[in-house]
């Protein structure tokens, strides 16, 4: 199959392209810019047809998105960091809005001290908006999970927006071979976006408005249901996925080496595909160890993970990020998740690789050691500082 | 242009929740009449926005988007957008914003939207303050008055800066339409609002729009407050095109802004030297405006 070399950013603009992405309003944003260059290239082009609001800031994305959705027209943007954070607030507009976006972020350090750097403070931070959150490997899955998030998004089960992770640099401006399906191909495994209900002036509807408390609760209780369905529906658009372009991402949690394994890793990103290298250098000396990489976090995973509790009896959980207080957020999920399963392993936190600090495979091959002998001494270590070495913090 | 008929179809529903002698509801409604029904609306959070019918009900007869304080005008040309991709090019889209919602927290989306040129029509409906909030001072509250932050007390502690001129700044964005209107005087705001809605590109209608509640006068006076707003020349009417200034409508004999003031609790507390500012700013301003009128003239096309 003839392959073409794309770096991660590239690979959200073609997979933007490849969805017919109707409108698209974006501001540049180190380490996103190459996407919004690309996608302007695109259109400039004509290759893509598309509308390109290029807006005042991300705010103003987030807004025109929401508004070009609700009119009915399929809506992408990307953004990183401190744009992410700027569209905070339309962020829960857009998931309470019931509008199936697509949003790219280059997860990216949040300053000061300023970084440019990968870190997940940025997306995790908006892990409470309302958004399915996936994290991406390579260049190829980006590609395939913003289609397949449209996928996902528009079905009228689901109808809440989703945003398609890459690390900043490691993947965003790394070139990575990508096969770039066909457009027809693409065509008949995504149709039209067909909204339930929409801006129309021979159909006039009014949106959004204020709703007292009597009808309020209902509406969040809708959106959580949407995230609780939504969970079949991203498995079963990447079995498709599969069937029709013969690769899967694995749905929610991709295992790698989990049989027979006695201790294992619960990863994201990047840093999974480094996991997978420290993880055969362990099986190679006879070290039973295997990943869980987490590509989806919201609706976050707690029945796979049940399921890996009940395989090993030991799990380390790496955050790139931290939730000042208690933990990394994947962490502290799996550890919620963990309380109601029947079998609880040994569990601890390894913060790691903050504001795009390299986490070499025998990083994680001395992070498999510990988890190895479920090692005590606290549930949290901050894993490489520079002073001292590692780090407790509880 | 010809003469004007006002058309008679309502767009927008009786029965909204508005105060009494709202000035906001008739702006709505007069703008809807000067559009028609193939028009989409967005509005961010203002009076508007709760007046219009809180959930199920909804007082607008044309498609209506609530939106976000900040984001009126990226929500029109996202809409304005996506009827583009769509093919759709008979349909009006307005974003219909207080002047809190334009003139502060809205600017920055605005001025994203008429730099881009995007095609809309933007509408400040100025109530003066921020009224669905409770009478706080904006950036288009005007020097001297009373809001509930600022509350004079008992150090004279009144709105001390003038109003942000937002068509002004709007000019200076170089777009198409910009205009003055009051709900006073609904024929003069409906004949700059079909003479502007096909133009391309931002217009931007700012409509002076008396508020009872927050400006403290008695609710049959809303029009009356209008017309003296007019005649005194506090608020006149005048169009920019293309950068041509144009006085749609003078005053017989300008009238002193005492006339105007002394009927409003929110100017109860002003001394004659304070009002006599007031008077020789107002003076200035016309002047200005007469002279711009003059010096652009020869820039019609």
């Amino acid at each position: 199959m003839p392959m073409d070399v794309m770096t991660g950013n590239s690979a959200q603009a073609y997979g933007a392209k490849l969805a017919r992405a109707e409108v698209v309003a974006a501001y540049p944003i180190t380490p996103q810019t190459t996407v919004v260059e690309k996608l302007a290239d695109l259109v400039a082009s004509g290759e893509m047809k598309a509308q390109f609001i290029k807006v005042e800031s991300e705010h103003s994305a987030m807004a025109a998105c929401i508004a070009a959705s609700a009119t009915g027209a399929r809506a992408y943007t990307a953004t990183a960091a401190h744009g992410l954070a700027l569209m905070h607030e339309m962020l829960i507009w857009a998931a309470g809005s019931r509008l199936p976006i697509v949003m790219g972020n280059i997860n990216r350090a949040m300053a000061p001290p300023w970084s440019v750097w990968a870190d997940y403070q940025d997306s995790i931070a908006e892990r409470d908006t309302g958004w399915m959150q996936f994290y991406c490997q390579s260049s190829q899955e980006v590609l395939d999970t913003v289609i397949q998030a449209y996928k996902v998004a528009e079905n009228h089960d689901v109808l809440i927006p989703a945003m398609v992770m890459e690390d900043a640099f490691y993947l965003s401006h790394t070139f990575e071979p990508v096969d770039v399906p066909p457009q027809k191909d693409v065509d008949d495994f995504l149709p039209p976006y067909d909204p339930p209900v929409k801006l129309d002036v021979d159909n006039p509807v009014g949106l959004c408005a204020l709703v007292p408390p009597d009808h309020y609760m209902e509406f969040r209780f809708k959106i959580a249901k949407a995230m609780e369905d939504s969970r079949k529906v991203i498995q079963e658009v990447d079995e498709e996925w599969e069937k029709k372009f013969g690769r899967s991402h694995g749905g929610l949690v991709e295992r790698y080496r989990m049989e027979d394994a006695d201790a294992a890793i619960i990863a994201a990103g990047t840093m999974s595909s480094t996991a997978r290298v420290a993880i055969d250098n362990m099986r190679d000396k006879g070290k039973k160890v295997g990943l869980a990489r987490l590509r989806v976090f919201r609706p976050f995973p707690y029945e796979e993970i049940r399921q890996i509790a009940k395989e090993v009896d030991s799990i380390g959980v790496l955050d790139r990020s931290y939730t000042f207080g208690h933990g990394g957020a994947f962490y502290t999920e799996t550890a919620g998740a963990l309380y109601q399963a029947p079998e609880r392993p040994h569990v601890k936190n390894y913060v790691i690789g903050i504001g795009g600090r390299d986490i070499p495979p025998k990083d994680i091959e001395g992070i498999l050691e510990k988890v190895l002998t479920k090692e005590d001494g606290g549930e949290v270590e901050w894993f490489g500082l520079r002073t001292s070495g590692s780090r407790e913090v509880n | 242009m010809g003469k004007l008929t006002i058309p008679q179809e309502e767009l927008m529903n009786s029965g909204h929740i508005g105060c009494l002698g709202c000035g906001g509801t008739l702006a709505m409604r007069y703008l809807l009449k000067a559009l028609g029904k193939r028009t989409m609306i967005t509005i961010p959070a203002c009076c508007i926005a709760i007046m219009s019918g809180i959930y199920p009900r909804n007082f607008l007869k044309v498609p209506l988007l609530d939106v976000a304080f900040e984001t009126t005008a990226a929500s029109a040309s996202g809409i304005r957008a996506a009827l583009d991709a769509k093919g759709i090019d008979d349909v009006y889209v307005v974003g219909f914003g207080g002047d809190g919602g334009t003139a502060d927290i809205g600017i920055q989306a605005l001025s994203g939207t008429a730099e881009r040129g995007d095609n809309i029509i933007y509408v400040m409906y100025d109530n003066e303050a921020y009224m669905n909030t409770g009478i706080q001072r904006s950036g288009a509250t005007p020097f001297g008055a009373w809001t509930t932050t600022t509350p004079v007390g008992t150090t004279g502690d009144f709105k001390k800066r003038p109003k942000k001129n937002m068509v002004e700044i709007m000019v200076a964005h170089d777009i198409p339409y910009a205009a003055t209107a009051s709900v006073a005087y609904p024929e003069d705001f409906v004949k700059k609002v079909m003479k502007a809605k096909d133009m391309d590109g931002t217009k931007f209608f700012h409509v002076f729009s008396p508020c009872p509640t927050g400006w403290r006068y008695s609710p049959e006076m809303t029009i009356q407050i209008g017309v003296l707003a007019f005649q005194t020349t506090v608020f006149p009417m005048y169009e920019v095109e293309n950068g041509v200034y144009r006085v749609t409508k003078k005053p017989a004999k300008r009238k002193p802004v005492a006339d105007y003031l002394k009927l409003q609790g929110r100017f109860k507390h002003l001394d004659d030297e304070t009002i006599k500012i007031i008077q020789k700013n107002v003076d200035r301003n016309w002047e200005m405006l007469l002279a711009k009128a003059e010096f652009t003239k020869k820039f019609a096309e």
